[in-house]
């Protein structure tokens, strides 16, 4: 047994130098970068200020007719633009995700398809909606083509990463009866990741509607110009309107989300 | 055997269920058609895009590579310290929110829902937009998209936190309240050991978000490189905005690896 009493009991819990150095070096970091991006107490102080200001004249919130039309227009095309685009981009990533796969592709296929997903998926999608109004000008289309990118980044990585953990015995049992490679999609993989597919592209369509509502403020249509464009004509009662607007719209397809959900229980 | 027990018809579905799932189709369906009538695309500017393209292409290239030292270095390191200061600040405001949301650690609901309801507020107002309340605040640069994207966070980090929290075993739990240990060490040394991966992953996965976001944050004045992928845009220096938007998919390219092998070596 144990010499006794005469040497200290061990510590339960023995405190870790390395996590200690580590927490050193983090403290260093915040206060490093702190200093760089030159925050100090002064502008907070004067930011609350501000703050207050601002606050001010956001209320109450501008409800005038004529300002209700524009925001009423605004959302409507935030809205197309997020349904249009889920739906073509969750289209697409139906045979971009396949052509990803890389248990059921060879590589000289997969290759090319990973790297353009993942250059979908690289860029934000305000910055994709750069390109697009420089490429089809200003509105609605550029708007779409930018969300379709982006939900054919996402939903189509997410769809071929759930393809390669499918089970292959089922796969194998199809083709041995002959079946077409067409065949062997439909009912071989398809039926093993469908629930997840649909996971991803009802996630999708949630983020393009987020989204849509901020593609405007580079031009590419939507509640966003209008937002923007109250912002830097300093009318902050309809811009708190707008947000208002935008917050009810999510949390209203939010719920709207959980009903369906709960319909495919 | 009756006739009408044989001809039986079996369903998968009750009929409410099949209705149910008959509108959701049917309203998905006309919700694309709805909006394809009705969206507003001007034909003419589709008939010459393919020239703009080339015309933007055309414009990008050369890339021009010499202006990386002189404007974007400088941008591009400021929008990686907006990135990982915001998502600390985050983590430090949604640490404790996830706590209170956790209903296994604070076993009272009006207090579970408040936590949630400000994680909730928090997550649906956009990065951008909680950009343009922070410029409008703290005026233009890296502070008001500092806080933008830390307060962006706090509803991602402390929803997934929270939900971690609650998934905790009680065992060790239990075992140190019946020690007599304070409230302090069993949160430390009951709940924290159990979510360590959880908490290192959701931080990685934030953090990774936030790069992403923090580039564009400068859109609207927020600091970092989007505000100078705005000038150069103004001024149509598109040789400067393709040398930024190289050095963005770089950065995101890097912290994709740096997070794919912090995760693989902690978690």
């Amino acid at each position: 047994m144990s010499s006794g009493a005469a040497t200290a009991r061990p510590t339960a819990f023995r405190p870790s130098w390395v996590a200690r150095a580590g927490w050193l070096v983090f403290l260093a970091y915040v206060i490093y970068a702190a200093s760089v991006l030159d925050f100090t107490w002064d502008r907070f102080v004067v930011g609350l200020e501000q703050g207050a200001r601002f606050v001010a004249r956001m209320f109450p919130p501008d409800t005038s007719p004529d300002k209700m039309k524009l925001m009423a227009r605004g959302l409507y095309e935030s809205l197309e633009i997020a349904i249009i685009a889920s739906a073509l981009g969750i289209v697409l990533s139906l045979p971009i995700g396949l052509l990803a796969a890389r248990n059921l592709m060879p590589a000289w296929v997969t290759w090319p398809t990973r790297l353009f997903i993942a250059l979908c998926r690289s860029f934000h999608q305000v910055i994709i909606a750069i390109v697009f109004v420089k490429a089809v000008g200003f509105g609605a289309l550029a708007g779409i083509l930018a969300l379709t990118v982006a939900s054919i980044g996402f939903v189509a990585k997410l769809f071929a990463e759930a393809i390669e953990e499918i089970s292959l015995k089922q796969v194998e049992a199809i083709r041995a009866t002959g079946a077409s490679f067409m065949n062997v999609v439909v009912y071989g993989v398809m039926p093993q990741v469908l629930t997840r597919f649909v996971g991803f592209a009802t996630y999708q369509v949630d983020s393009n509607l987020r989204n849509s509502t901020m593609v405007g403020i580079v031009g590419a249509g939507g509640i966003g110009g209008t937002m923007f464009a109250a912002f830097q004509k300093f009318d902050y009662d309809f811009l708190l309107t707008i947000l208002l607007a935008i917050i009810a719209m999510i949390m209203l397809s939010e719920a709207l989300q959980n009903r369906v959900k709960r319909l495919f229980q | 055997m009756s006739v009408a027990a044989v001809d039986r018809e079996w369903r998968r579905y009750t009929g409410a269920q099949r209705l149910g799932r008959f509108a959701l189709y049917f309203g998905i369906v006309a919700a694309c058609v709805v909006s394809l009538r009705t969206v507003e695309i001007i034909p003419e500017f589709l008939y010459d895009a393919h020239e703009q393209v080339a015309d933007l292409l055309k414009r990008m290239w050369p890339i021009a590579w010499d202006h990386y030292p002189k404007g974007v270095h400088d941008a591009l390191i400021e929008t990686l310290h907006i990135a990982t200061l915001g998502t600390i600040l985050a983590i430090v405001m949604a640490v404790p929110l996830g706590v209170l949301a956790a209903h296994n650690i604070v076993p009272n609901a009006a207090i579970n829902y408040f936590a949630k309801f400000l994680l909730v507020s928090s997550r649906s107002v956009n990065s951008l937009v909680w950009a343009l309340l922070f410029v409008a605040v703290f005026g233009p640069g890296a502070l008001a998209g500092t806080l933008a994207i830390a307060f962006r966070s706090i509803g991602f980090v402390g929803k997934l936190f929270g939900e971690a929290l609650e998934e905790t075993r009680s065992g060790p739990v239990e075992a140190l309240k019946a020690a007599g240990a304070p409230w302090m060490s069993i949160f430390l040394k009951g709940y924290w050991p159990q979510v360590v991966p959880a908490f290192w992953a959701i931080a990685l996965f934030r953090w990774d978000i936030s790069v992403r976001e923090s580039a564009v944050l400068g859109l609207v004045g927020a600091g970092g490189i989007g505000m100078a992928i705005d000038t150069a845009m103004n001024l149509f220096q598109w040789d400067r905005v393709a040398v930024m938007l190289v050095a963005i998919f770089a950065v995101v390219l890097v912290a994709e690896l740096i997070v794919t092998w912090i995760r693989k070596r902690i978690i």
